[in-house]
Parts: C-alpha cells; structure tokens; sequence
C-alpha cells in the first residue's frame, strides 16, 4: 500500500533513542533557588545554589542551557573508569557491564551541551570512541559466528545504540536462516533428479508485471 | 550511574516496589517501546492511556495558571518541557497503532481477537478505514476486472483461503529483554531437529529471538522488546 512501504517503520531513530536516554538520572549543582517541580515524569528539586541535586538528563541539560547548573558527570564517565573498560574491551570477547545502556547517548549529549564539566574532556572523549570502536568490532566478529543453526542470539550489555545498528542486519540474517531451513522450502530428493521446477508454497503464486 | 528501573541494567526488583516508584510515564515508554518493536498490534493501554490524558490535561491547566500568576518564565518552560516529553509519547504510541491498523486492517477486521485489542477509537476508524479501501480497490480496479477476480480478499474464485489480505508476520525477529529468569520458551521457529529444545532466558539479558516464540511473554508484561 502506497505511503507504508517503509520497512523500518518499526526502529527506532537515533532522535528516538536520545529521547529515552534523556529519562536516565544525572546528578547537577544548581546556582539558582527555585522551587520544587512537580512534573509529569516526576517530582524534582527543590533547587537551593550549591547543593546537589538528582534530575533527569533532559532537565539538567535545559538548566544548563540556561546558565543555570552544572552537571557533575556520571562516575562511569571518569577518565579512571574508561581507561579501565578500554583495557577491559580489548581483553574479553565480553562486552563490558560497566557502561549504561544508553553511554553512547548520555556522553554525546553531555560533550555537546556540558563540555566544560567534564574534566579531561578530550581524553574522555577518545576513550568513549575507542571503546565504541572496540564494541562495534566485536559485535561484527560475533556476528561472522552465525550459522544456520542459530536460532537466537544472545548478547550481553549490548547498548541501545549497538543494538539499533545491528539489528536490521540480524534480524534479516536470522530470518534468512529460518526461511531456508523451513521443511516446506526444502525440494525432495526425487523432484530433484528430475530438474523439474519447483513450485514452492510461499512463493508469490504471479508475478506482477510492472 | 543510577539510571532508573526500566532500563536497570540487571536489577531484580520486587514487582510491589516496581509498581510504587514507576511513573504512569514510564508505564507509557514501555507500552511504545514494545509497540514499536512488535509486528502485529498489541492490546490498547485503555488504563494507562486514561490516566495519562488525565495528567496531561491537568498539567496544562497548571501551567495555564502558572503562566497567569506570573510565575517565573524558567519553571514555567520546564514544565512546557515536561509536558510535551510526555504528549509526545502519547502521541506517537497511538500513531504506530493507526499505522499498524491501515497495514493490516482488513485481516485485523476478520480476526476476533485482534479487533478486540482495539480501542473503541480505534475500531471506529478501522470500520471506516476497511470501508473506504474496500471501495477504494473495487472502484479503481476490481470493478473492471473479470467476474471471478473481484473480491478484495483473494486473488481468484479458486482460492481456498483469502490470499490477498495483508497480516502481521510473526515469525520475524525482535530485540527482548526479560525482568527475571525464564525457562521452557519453545523455540518454535528453530530448525527441525532443534524444535524440542527449550530456551531460557537470563534477566537483564538481550535477546535476538523469534517474535512468535515469546509474543505470549510479551503480552504478560514478562518481557520488553528494545
């Protein structure tokens, strides 16, 4: 039908993916008194000058645009720990558990919006991009292990981001699988000999001339 | 980094507890996110979708009155933050739905238990979605064709079933997670020899799987596609 032949319509867009990553909790120190929100997704605040506070990503990061806040990176985003994973990412065929789900996001809003919060903030950033390299790297060779005899994958702390790039690949490589195991699809021996061709169950049954 | 208990990273937590600390809006990411990760329709939040509408329509009159009172213009735009994360989930959870209505309406239509997955909305616009394709596909084409290729559900009178109506493919595959430990899921879609295999599932765990061998899971709340 006209208008939905997009056949991704069920993925998520990186836009999408931002705006979950946006829920997650991220510590700020406000420079500003004002009262508590009581908000739809929650009660937040109150907010008093220099004393921490608790808020989601996206708020801190409107306060932030405004001059209002500072927000403390999340301790996963120190130099230390990264420097840690990267080691750790090269070592294991494993992924790492030490990230959040969606670290891709939450750094990248962070270097975009509260660059001068992030101490080290260039070192920082290449470790999160060596470890996205890593990552991505391993997924790839994780995937050449595919057969047909897979019938579900199974990956540990895969991030939201990750599994949004490998999933369209999986999914029609899996499904590919399926379809050529399935016994319908498979001719007889018989029929075989015969070269006769084979009329196969699912197959459109005309061809459409366009 | 504390990230809240939907996307928990393997947390366990008592489902009492979940129930207590998890917002309505969080209750409206999963439903979406699940909804837009399934192939076919799953059951209208009729709940859920209510309470939200309820808070949604209170905050704007909060912030009508704030915006009145002169309260100051910083909060204010938080809470129009607020508001439109929230109207945009709404939104956009009911327009995968539709989505997935005009796709499979006709099947959805004839088929008892998805229709009553519907919202009562929803099944209006369904009738009058598969009314107007109907007339639609007969106007411009049934019509001038011959006798016995003019129904809309099949390609000629000598087909057995209604081969021309557009359905959900289950048997394709999804990104889950479980919240807690699952065993004795029938793969069903395996190859041959491996169909008697039982496959368990860790929580926290992502899974590459056959959406048809856990849509049961999925419609309990036990699992959450990504």
């Amino acid at each position: 039908m006209a208008g939905q032949s997009d056949p991704h319509f069920s993925l998520f867009s990186a836009e999408e993916l931002e705006f979950v990553a946006e829920d997650d909790m991220v510590e700020i120190v406000p420079n500003l008194k004002m009262d508590a929100l009581n908000l739809i997704s929650g009660d937040f605040g109150p907010f008093v000058p220099q004393i921490a506070t608790q808020v989601p990503l996206w708020l801190a990061v409107a306060l932030k645009k405004r001059g209002k806040c500072s927000i403390r990176p999340p301790e996963w985003m120190s130099v230390d720990n990264l420097t840690q994973v990267v080691e750790a990412e090269r070592e294991s065929q494993e992924m790492s558990e030490k990230l959040p789900f969606h670290y891709v996001e939450i750094s990248r809003l962070l270097f975009d919006h509260a660059r001068d919060d992030i101490p080290n903030v260039y070192m920082v950033r290449s470790l999160i991009e060596d470890i996205r390299d890593v990552r991505f790297h391993k997924v790839r060779t994780d995937l050449e292990a595919f057969n047909g005899r897979t019938i579900a994958v199974k990956i540990k702390n895969l991030s939201a981001m990750e599994v949004n790039i490998v999933r369209p690949f999986i999914r029609r490589a899996l499904q590919a699988f399926c379809k050529h195991d399935s016994p319908e699809l498979i001719p007889e021996p018989e029929r075989v000999a015969d070269k006769r061709p084979q009329v196969v169950n699912n197959a459109p049954r005309r061809q459409l001339r366009r | 980094m504390a990230s809240s208990d939907a996307e928990g990273l393997s947390i366990p937590i008592d489902d009492y507890e979940t129930l207590l600390s998890t917002t309505d809006v969080e209750l409206l990411k999963r439903a979406w996110r699940n909804e837009k990760a399934a192939p076919d329709i799953l059951r209208f939040e009729t709940d859920l979708i209510g309470r939200i509408r309820e808070q949604i329509q209170l905050m704007e009159e909060t912030a009508e009155e704030k915006s009145a009172a002169g309260v100051d213009p910083l909060s204010l735009s938080l809470y129009q933050m607020d508001l439109d994360r929230a109207q945009f989930l709404l939104r956009s959870y009911l327009r995968i739905r539709i989505q997935k209505i005009e796709k499979f309406v006709f099947h959805i239509a004839k088929t008892e238990e998805l229709w009553n997955k519907l919202s009562r909305e929803e099944k209006n616009f369904a009738r009058r979605c598969t009314e107007d394709l109907k007339q639609h596909l007969e106007d411009s084409v049934l019509s001038k064709l011959p006798e016995n290729y003019q129904s809309f559900q099949k390609q000629s009178v000598i087909s057995e079933e209604d081969d021309m109506i557009p359905e959900a493919q289950l048997d394709t595959f999804v990104v889950c997670r479980s919240k807690e430990y699952l065993t004795g899921i029938q793969l069903e879609d395996g190859p041959v020899d491996d169909r008697s295999m039982l496959f368990e599932m860790e929580p926290g765990v992502l899974y590459f799987i056959c959406y048809k061998s856990i849509k049961a899971l999925v419609e309990s709340g036990k699992i959450d596609l990504l």
